[in-house]
């Protein structure tokens, strides 16, 4: 008797339990379409961001957004965004309008989570190919990008002069880069500082013609004679001792030892501006291109853009809230807050115009080559830099072999 | 966690629990105690909806998602996900490929870790209660207080105070200069220390391992790398797991210690025994309860460690102290695979499991000691 009762309670919890879960399940089914609402909305704005430069600046933004419209626009900053985004997702309540990074970019749109708008923008073909190129997925544009960044060269000036170099000595080719290291070197102070991983490296790949992946990024190319030849001259340049990683400099970053006058020369992006303005302002350097490689000039972008939630119930004023982010007036005053490159070309005089020290960044547009986006290159780009970190005593080739065994079996499933 | 037993097992038993081996007369409703059960659950049905609901239902649905190709979008149930069954268990096991390379790889490091922490954290937490005990120590409150500091301290804000403790230019290595070592750059060392050791004693080079070691692969990791031992990078974690997580197990081992009658002590000492043989032969027979479950809570927590490694190292360097629980969270929220990822922590589960069952065989009551361990009666 006891145990019977017992029994039917216990397949009754679980019954009861199963088709709770299921019913949470069946609410936010994926083929259901999110009715839209129209008029006034409520939006909510989720954006990843390194201070409270950029979150105010978007916060200004959005307000005036707000007024124009009459609708309300709340701006949160992300502890972490790919968790946050992703319970956003799951539970079927996604923020109306957040930022995507390029490198996550492709999960998202392959799952359906972002609208695509970008196809339907009229300022389109005003944004940089290359920021275009890295949103684009089997030929439609998902999302604008919001700005972005690119690395150059930035070189202490006082360093500079000590060793007797002068505005001809500028390096523009990787024999150049080298020459000039070596003399930057000295007992206390290392030529140049570069980035242990593939985002600083990997431009050097490019400047010799290679990449990870073939442009579609549906083959691997890692193991070409591109490749290799850039990391040898990585190699070459460590084992020399002309350039060293940040850790072996006792720094976090690149910039970090730099700023610090531990190295010469430094290859960064955008982002190194606000740090030396803060933590270096007595600092005097100056921004040049990357030198060329064998093949071309080359460099990377890093870039974010303005993502839209397939599951918003207010998709055109979410819209209409990018497209005001996106006004190239809005553009210069991000500019002006945070120090990022405006992803509109028409922007591209004033911008240079008004900032003419960060010409090399912006010039980098050109010839720049966006990340990796497909999401399960994540752990073997992770991989790979576990390997760039072990030179200059690693094989270059067995590097390449392994990334390139990685990578072919990553962008088969 | 819950560390208390069943209660229902301590209840004491009387012949009035047991109505049917009483002479019964026959019976037509359900008699007096014919509705305890049903009673019984009612009472506990508040806590068995809430467990289903917050422990039973999530284990179940991500026990699901491990065996099936959900993207992260919308409910794992939706018609959208697919049953693929051991596909994403396979990859981490099976299939020779990065993720087999990266989970074993944590495997080993989270290995080596358990195996220094645990016993060094319980050895220093009894250590730790054995002078607290002591009658006469002054400033007892004062130390007891000073040594649960830093297990009740966020180990974020930890991890962060380490993080500058041990940087290259940071106090540790300022006052190994004092003594004249030079001092690794400890959170940068991807290097382990049992091939450094081998170095050392020059039986063998890192650069140029043995091949009779890095030649043979054991599930994609050579031998030489399964032997590495914690990097340089893993011992500063060590060092810092250890000394906040002992003042908590001392709380144990001193709670226990009290606990102990006086007469027993008082009887060994009459008896003639030393001070080590009363400490080995009868305080620590007595708490061995204490022991089994120190052990067994800081072989779980020792597993699962996360908080650790996601504000310190991330992995880093080189891999090192990537550990299965970090890289559950990677494989999910990074590269948005989301069946391997909670397959790595199914995985982690039965790992702890037959670990337990080892720790429990080990510590288990042999008949030659349990004289030794059985409480006396007062």
């Amino acid at each position: 008797m006891r145990i019977s009762v017992s029994r039917t309670l216990g397949v009754l919890t679980a019954v009861a339990a199963l088709a709770t879960t299921a019913a949470c399940g069946s609410g936010f089914d994926n083929n259901s379409a999110t009715p839209q609402k129209t008029g006034k909305a409520h939006l909510n704005v989720l954006v990843a961001t390194s201070g409270t430069a950029d979150l105010d600046a978007v916060r200004q933004a959005a307000a005036k957004w707000a007024a124009s419209t009459g609708s309300t626009a709340t701006v949160s900053p992300a502890q972490d965004m790919n968790q946050q985004l992703t319970q956003g997702f799951a539970s079927g309540k996604p923020p109306d309008v957040f930022m995507v990074d390029a490198t996550q970019f492709e999960a998202y749109a392959k799952a359906g989570d972002l609208e695509p708008y970008g196809q339907t923008l009229s300022y389109r073909d005003d944004l940089y190919p290359t920021l275009r190129q890295s949103f684009t997925l089997d030929g439609t544009l998902y999302c604008a990008p919001k700005d972005f960044s690119t690395l150059a060269l930035e070189i202490n000036n006082a360093a500079w002069q000590k060793a007797g170099l002068t505005d001809a000595d500028v390096p523009t080719t990787w024999d150049q880069l080298e020459t000039v290291a070596r003399k930057l070197t000295t007992g206390k102070q290392v030529g140049l500082a570069l980035g242990d991983t593939r985002d600083r490296i990997g431009a050097f790949m490019v400047q010799a013609g290679g990449w990870v992946t073939s442009d579609d990024q549906r083959t691997a190319t890692a193991d070409t004679p591109a490749n290799l030849e850039a990391l040898q001259f990585v190699q070459k340049l460590l084992a020399e001792g002309v350039a060293k990683y940040p850790k072996q400099l006792d720094s976090g970053w690149s910039g970090e030892a730099f700023g610090k006058g531990r190295a010469a020369m430094a290859i960064e992006g955008n982002w190194l501006r606000g740090a030396m303005k803060t933590d270096y302002p007595d600092i005097s350097y100056r921004v040049v291109p990357l030198p060329s490689g064998p093949k071309s000039q080359g460099t990377l972008s890093f870039t974010q853009c303005w993502g839209v939630a397939a599951k918003s119930q207010f998709k055109q004023q979410a819209i209409d809230l990018v497209n005001s982010f996106m006004t190239p007036e809005q553009q210069m005053v991000f500019a002006d807050a945070f120090g990022v490159m405006p992803s509109r070309m028409s922007v591209r005089a004033e911008y240079q115009q008004k900032f003419p020290q960060d010409a090399a960044f912006l010039d980098g547009a050109d010839y720049a080559r966006g990340p990796v986006t497909a999401p399960t290159m994540n752990a073997v780009l992770a991989d790979f830099d576990t390997g760039l970190q072990g030179l200059p005593q690693a094989d270059p080739e067995q590097i390449l072999r392994r990334l390139q065994k990685h990578t072919a079996d990553a962008l088969q499933h | 966690m819950r560390y208390s037993t069943d209660p229902m097992k301590e209840r004491p038993v009387t012949p009035g629990d047991r109505p049917r081996t009483r002479p019964t007369r026959p019976r037509n409703g359900p008699g007096i105690r014919g509705r305890e059960g049903v009673a019984g659950w009612l009472f506990a049905a508040p806590v068995v909806v809430i467990l289903g609901l917050f422990l039973l239902a999530p284990i179940l649905l991500a026990l699901w998602v491990s065996l099936s190709d959900w993207n992260g979008s919308g409910s794992p149930l939706a018609s959208g996900v697919h049953f693929v069954g051991g596909r994403n268990y396979a990859a981490l096991l099976t299939r020779d490929g990065l993720a087999r390379d990266d989970f074993m790889v944590s495997l080993r490091n989270n290995f080596y870790y358990v195996l220094l922490v645990v016993p060094l954290q319980t050895v220093l937490a009894l250590g730790l209660a054995l002078a607290l005990h002591r009658r006469r120590l002054a400033g007892r409150n004062f130390f007891r207080t000073a040594y649960y500091f830093p297990s009740v301290t966020s180990s974020v804000a930890i991890s962060v105070v380490f993080l500058f403790l041990f940087s290259s230019s940071g106090t540790i290595n300022a006052l190994l200069r004092l003594v004249g070592v030079h001092g690794p750059s400890w959170f940068a060392d991807p290097r382990g220390i049992l091939q450094l050791l081998l170095f050392q004693l020059g039986l063998a080079d890192p650069a140029h391992p043995p091949a009779m070691l890095a030649g043979h692969h054991v599930f994609g990791l050579s031998v030489w790398d399964w032997l590495s031992g914690p990097s340089v990078a893993m011992c500063s974690i060590v060092f810092l797991v250890v000394w906040t997580s002992a003042g908590g197990y001392m709380l144990m081992f001193l709670a226990a210690l009290q606990n102990l009658p006086v007469s027993v002590q008082e009887a060994a000492v009459v008896d003639g025994a030393t001070p080590s043989q009363r400490l080995r032969r009868v305080t620590l027979p007595m708490i061995r309860p204490t022991v089994f479950l120190v052990l067994t809570i800081g072989l779980i927590g020792t597993w699962q460690v996360f908080d650790q490694i996601y504000v310190m190292s991330q992995g880093n360097p080189g891999k090192t102290t990537l550990t299965p629980a970090y890289l559950s969270y990677t494989t999910s929220f990074t590269s948005q695979q989301w069946g391997r990822g909670t397959a790595i922590a199914f995985i982690l589960f039965l790992v702890i499991v037959v670990f337990t069952v080892i720790q429990r065989w080990v510590l288990r009551e042999r008949d030659g000691r349990r004289r030794w361990s059985r409480r006396p009666t007062a």
